[in-house]
């Protein structure tokens, strides 16, 4: 066994893939988080009490890790699924009723829940150990962004399959809208917005309007969320994660004492 | 496949016929989860805690809390009205919400409480002892790592095995559902309707939410505190905190989810929702209040004039309050910040402080609107 496993770790395919030794040596595990451009958002090093997980709570890995379950579940159950009016619901009624053990559309709703929650439990974490304090103060704000971006997420997602839950949360959250000063047409200062007595802002060109791409929620709203829940927020989302993640090792790792 | 959480904890059957003392747990259940109650209740409690930290940080205090949350729960579980609302399978990330949050208020709680006692006695703390010490990331970090993915994807597998994602009737614009909820994360915001108007409830208030946690790295210029547990080096802020995020983010989510039902009435943990259950409204404007009560005259028709008193309420208490206090009790606040950080501060924490403000006079005197201009869509 101990033969085979070396005769593969001298292979030449292998030593293409990983260009350093098995890392039981100083110098091999510096080089397997060095050498790999996933593990190098790491350091090389780390503070012993930055890797507890009564420090950490763990919160945002997993936060990243349910980014990438919901992107894996996600892609699969865009195979299914078409976002329109008359198709959207059948086809999210078919994954339950014609696939066997199916625990995709399960695992996207959970996971979706779940990440809201590890996302708030991350920022209190933070908060709590004064993590965001210099030189960090930058990065809670890309945190907070991200925040933000995780509950877009999880709101135009909350739309898709097209039942009556869907739909009514999505119009009272976006009923919010309407209210928007000056630019909502039941906002204060909405009716200022007017010239020689023609209103700029109503009902069929406000915020809402712009939101859902029509006066109520409708097929033109489930397009548009569909778009951006699959590839706009998903986009913007992993981009600055990357920079939260660089920023994390650039401003000195995992908060610790200094 | 359709393997419902009903079935683990059974329950959830025919109504029961209460003894007196379940009958009795019930109705003081229902009547101390009442709004107003519930909310000076959470107050209470997070000021209680934080100032008996030494007691709550104990491990058997937690553990009590948790066993006897636990059997309130299973003999909750019995009844059907709780149960109705508790198995729905979208609420069941409100409990996991619940548990979560209050384990790691406590465990933030007691490594903050044997922190400051490790600094008073010239020790350094649980986090600074470790710090020194340097590990390699792999293998200390990767496989901490990997085994918390490997047992979480396994959790998540098993949740989803047990409990299928539900779906109801298909979309009918027609037919509004009663209650009709937001999406359960926003329901904190959609609580804070029943105060204010969606303008502020809606756009205002959380713009201020994301450009106030924006803004905490710059406004706390405390330098302690970062990079380990403590309370007593920061105690305004992990308060503030506790007090945002515990009380008006996650209990109100939680009062939104379970106690909020058919018209955003409230409904008792034990009570059934029932759709013509009708709150009376009798909520009283100020400028009523000043016009027809104080001053026994018909409110004026210019609505500027009928809203002045509301108008130079909030005038004082945005733009006359913060360099008062700025000159008086928080003169050593300005020259530690400068007047930049301090106004910008003072303005966040008085749109923060307005929530409690309303609600209390609502609780108190009825109090409908500071300014109540429904011409143009501006009530306060």
């Amino acid at each position: 066994m101990t033969k085979l496993f070396n005769y593969i770790r001298e292979s030449q395919i292998w030593k293409s893939v990983f260009r350093h030794g098995y890392p039981d040596t100083p110098r091999n595990r510096t080089l397997a988080v060095l050498s790999n451009v996933f593990l190098h958002l790491h350091p090389v090093k780390v503070r012993r009490s930055g890797i507890r997980l009564s420090y950490t709570w763990c919160m945002g890995g997993l936060t990243f890790f349910l980014f990438l379950i919901l992107t894996l579940t996600g892609l699969l159950l865009m195979f299914y699924y078409r976002p329109t009016a008359d198709k959207a619901y059948e086809d999210i009624f078919a994954l339950r009723e014609h696939v066997p053990i199916g625990v995709m559309r399960e695992m996207h709703r959970w996971g979706a829940h779940l990440m809201v929650i590890s996302v708030w439990l991350h920022m209190y974490r933070v908060f709590l150990t004064g993590s965001y304090k210099p030189p960090r103060e930058f990065n809670w704000n890309v945190g907070v962004i991200l925040l933000v971006l995780t509950l877009l997420l999880s709101f135009t997602g909350y739309l898709l399959p097209w039942d009556q839950l869907a739909v009514w949360a999505i119009t009272v959250g976006t009923n919010m809208a309407r209210a928007t000063p000056f630019l909502g047409h039941e906002g204060p200062g909405a009716a200022l917005v007017s010239f020689g007595g023609i209103d700029f802002i109503h009902a069929g060109d406000d915020v809402r309007f712009g939101l859902l791409a029509g006066r109520f929620v409708g097929e033109g709203a489930l397009l548009r969320f569909y778009v951006l829940h699959c590839v706009g927020f998903p986009l913007i989302a992993a981009t600055l994660m990357a920079v939260h993640f660089w920023r994390v090792r650039k401003d000195g790792g995992i908060s610790g004492p200094l | 496949m359709h393997l419902a959480l009903a079935t683990l904890l059974g329950g959830g059957g025919a109504p029961v016929n209460d003894g007196p003392i379940a009958a009795g747990i019930k109705n003081f259940s229902n009547w101390l989860t009442e709004p107003t109650r519930y909310s000076v209740a959470s107050i209470l409690a997070v000021v209680g805690i934080l100032y008996f930290r030494k007691f709550f940080s104990q491990v058997w205090v937690v553990t009590a809390f948790f066993a006897l949350s636990t059997a309130y729960f299973v003999f909750a579980f019995q009844d059907p009205n709780f149960n109705a609302i508790i198995t729905k399978p979208d609420n069941v990330p409100i409990v996991i919400l619940f548990v979560t949050v209050i384990f790691f208020s406590w465990l933030s709680l007691r490594r903050a409480v044997i922190n400051d006692e490790r600094t008073k006695r010239g020790e350094p703390t649980l986090e600074g002892e470790l710090a020194k010490q340097k590990v390699f990331t792999w293998p200390d970090l990767v496989y901490s790592e990997l085994i918390c993915l490997i047992l979480f994807t396994a959790g998540m597998l098993v949740w989803s095995i047990l409990i299928t994602a539900p779906i109801e009737e298909p979309a009918a614009t027609a037919r509004t559902p009663n209650p009709s909820k937001a999406p359960w994360y926003f329901l904190g915001l959609q609580e804070l309707l029943v105060y204010f108007d969606p303008w502020l409830a809606g756009v205002v208030l959380p713009s201020f939410i994301v450009v106030g946690l924006c803004a905490i790295p710059y406004l706390d210029l405390n330098p302690k505190g970062n990079g380990y547990y403590t309370f007593e080096e920061r105690p305004f802020a992990i308060a503030f905190f506790w007090v945002g995020f515990l009380l008006f983010w996650v209990s109100f989510v939680i009062l939104g989810t379970f106690l909020r039902g058919p018209n955003w009435s409230f409904f008792g943990p034990f009570e059934f929702w029932d759709l013509h259950k009708l709150e009376p409204m009798v909520n009283v404007d100020l400028s009523t209040y000043f016009w027809v009560e104080l001053l026994d005259k018909p409110r004026p028709d210019n609505p500027f004039v009928r809203e002045a008193p509301g108008i130079v309420a909030l005038i004082g208490y945005f733009l006359v309050l913060p360099p008062l206090l700025g000159k008086t009790v928080m003169k050593k606040m300005v020259e530690e910040m400068g007047m930049v950080r301090f106004n910008v501060f003072m303005h966040l924490f008085l749109w923060f402080a307005l929530i409690p403000v309303k609600m209390g006079l609502r609780w108190t005197v009825n109090l409908k609107y500071f300014i109540g201009m429904p011409e143009y869509f501006f009530n306060v």
